[in-house]
């Protein structure tokens, strides 16, 4: 019993890590390439949330949800930064910090003022709302391992994209050196608004994921952008494969600590004070996992100099 | 005297004269938002010193915010409660003084800036603002889920903590004394700008070859500043706290950072009074537009975005012009 429970934390861990992949590329993508640090990257996981919602309302399609959600976000990316984003890429950190927080503000109250401030609510679909029986009889929602498949899946494309394809390359010498790829003629305006808009979908597209677990409501993406920051720092600025080794270390070491560090507790306190002692603890351990990471590798784990 | 000392003395004018319009015309409702003015000055310029003289974008400021209010939070529930602290290895009881309380505050929160700074300050950059940013949200959710104090419903308390010869109840008596503090860290400030430890800390952040090249450490400069910088900010936390007699997570939270980030920029990064006039400007903004329009936080980010893409020195800058030798 106790190791199928163990089992399905562990998927659980890999659920939540996948998503904040999804997160994480995009922020990290953005950084590496462009040198933004965009803490607006939330809002934008929010948007998705919220199109696909409301797409979900009128129609009843959660297929048409999603893709609303990847369309929504990818503009309202696109938008910001033809409009604002463009204007950050020279000027300091702290300018990129206060700008970006400043479309948080708008973003989070916009979307209270078109929605209201009651939380919206995103079914999961039919077809994947029952258990699956995985070999060794577990149990397991079909919709969440829906999810760590489809995250798999995108993980595999960007892999492909980045390393395989010409606007990979283009986005791997964009983050080399930026003027030499523009003395060679590439459009560097366009290439940053792709990458800025691809980031902004995967955010989107997490956030309607999500969505459809938890409550659709303002102000969730903070909370996910501050752990895609932590897997970020862990994996190392700009690396997509950094932030996915991150993302997934986050996801396990966060479940599994809060499933298990009660239950060690427990061993050695009383029941009331094991559980307290031991959640306290498990709310913090993935930032002790980042600050022991950061004392062996300031850099990250696959960060570059 | 400089157009920017004369705005200074403007700014210290007004935030000392509109309470005692308040008092006279019996508006205590005024006379409290000017201590929240004062006391969000207070938060910014510990801020300020790290941001605008080290250059040190800390994203996590409400740590210490919140470290210093939940100083006055754990101390007076214990005083209000008769329950000591800690019996064993020696009595620690609570206390409802507030100079040991600020005193708690302040090392409270220097002890933790130095174990967060000493470690985020191995980075720099986009590292150290994320950095930052994630240890005061490990702070903010261990206060959620830590339920000795309240967790996520915080702590109230029934009276004013109280100062030897002051009625702290009374609000005017109060912000003088939020006012008086202010003042006296305003005048440190000024005195470390201008000392050996300022300039070299100044020098860090625009040359660190240099710095280096001339035999000083960098990191140790910074963490200095960081550790003044997280004191003065849990001053304010413990001041805030008394002003609301209540304390919670909200203190730690990253909006909070955010907040306290602002009422710098609207005023002016590295200015003396930055802070000071931010704060002003943003509860009269917090007063008037939040009257207008529930959603008022739209219009503030509207206002912070034309200030980073257009004005950047803030209110400051655009009254004073540009410092000599501003980088």
């Amino acid at each position: 019993m106790t190791t199928l429970l163990f089992i399905e934390q562990l998927l659980n861990g890999l659920q939540f890590g996948v998503m904040l992949f999804l997160m994480s590329a995009g922020l990290t993508l953005v950084f590496g390439v462009m040198g933004l640090i965009n803490l607006a990257h939330g809002s934008l996981y929010m948007i998705g949330a919220f199109a696909a919602a409301a797409v979900a309302a009128a129609t009843g399609s959660f297929l048409l949800a999603l893709m609303a959600s990847l369309a929504a976000a990818a503009l309202a990316g696109a938008l910001i930064e033809l409009t604002i984003i463009r204007r950050l890429y020279d000027r300091d950190h702290l300018d990129q910090v206060l700008a970006t927080f400043a479309l948080i503000l708008i973003f989070s109250e916009g979307t209270r003022w078109l929605f209201g401030s009651f939380p919206l609510f995103l079914d999961v679909p039919a077809a994947l709302s029952g258990p699956v029986t995985l070999p060794g009889g577990i149990q397991y929602p079909a919709y969440r391992l829906t999810i760590i498949l489809v995250g798999l899946a995108v993980a595999v494309g960007m892999f492909a994209l980045i390393n395989r394809t010409r606007v990979g390359i283009r986005i791997r010498a964009g983050e080399a050196d930026r003027e030499m790829i523009a003395a060679l003629g590439v459009d560097i305006a366009k290439l940053y608004t792709f990458v800025f808009a691809l980031g902004a979908a995967l955010a989107g597209f997490a956030g309607a994921l999500v969505g459809a677990i938890q409550s659709v409501q303002v102000g969730m993406g903070e909370p996910v952008l501050i752990l895609a920051f932590v897997v970020i720092v862990i994996g190392g600025i700009g690396s997509i494969k950094g932030a996915f080794v991150g993302a997934l270390l986050v996801g396990l070491t966060d479940t599994l600590g809060r499933f298990l560090l009660p239950q060690m507790f427990a061993l050695i306190l009383e029941p009331s004070a094991a559980v307290s002692v031991g959640s306290a603890l498990a709310s913090m351990l993935i930032y002790i996992l980042m600050a022991g990471v950061l004392i062996f590798r300031p850099r990250g784990l696959y960060g570059v100099a | 005297m400089t157009r920017e000392t004369w705005t200074n003395l403007a700014a210290l004018a007004v935030l000392a004269g509109v309470p005692l319009w308040a008092y006279v015309a019996d508006e205590p409702f005024i006379i409290t938002l000017a201590t929240r003015a004062a006391i969000f000055a207070l938060a910014g310029v510990g801020l300020n010193l790290a941001l605008g003289l080290g250059g040190l974008v800390s994203l996590g400021h409400a740590a210490f915010f919140g470290i210093g209010g939940y100083a006055m939070g754990i101390l007076a529930s214990h005083a209000q409660a008769y329950a000591p602290l800690a019996e064993w290895p020696f009595l620690i009881e609570g206390t409802k003084s507030m100079p040991v309380i600020w005193l708690v505050a302040v090392v409270a929160s220097a002890l933790a800036a130095l174990a967060i700074g000493a470690l985020s300050l191995r980075t720099s950059g986009v590292y150290f603002i994320m950095i930052t940013l994630a240890f005061g949200q490990m702070i903010y959710y261990f206060a959620i889920s830590w339920p000795a104090y309240g967790g996520e419903d915080g702590l109230s308390i029934y009276v004013r903590n109280g100062f030897p010869g002051l009625n702290t109840l009374d609000p005017i008596q109060f912000f003088g004394l939020c006012f008086a503090v202010l003042c006296a860290v305003l005048v440190l400030m000024w005195l470390v700008q201008n000392s050996a430890f300022g300039l070299a800390l100044s020098a860090a952040r625009q040359n660190e070859t240099r710095v280096l090249s001339v035999g000083m450490v960098p990191y140790r400069l910074r963490l200095v500043a960081f550790v003044i910088s997280g004191a003065i900010t849990g001053l304010a936390g413990a001041l805030f706290a008394d002003l609301n007699r209540f304390v919670s997570p909200t203190m730690l939270s990253w909006q909070m950072s955010g907040e306290i980030m602002i009422f710098i920029i609207i005023g002016g990064v590295g200015r003396l009074f930055g802070p000071v006039i931010g704060a002003m400007v943003f509860i009269l903004l917090e007063h008037t537009l939040g009257g207008l329009s529930e959603f008022w936080h739209v219009y503030l980010g509207a206002l912070l975005l034309g200030i980073v893409l257009f004005a950047k020195g803030g209110v400051i800058g655009a009254i004073a012009g540009r410092e000599k030798a501003h980088d």
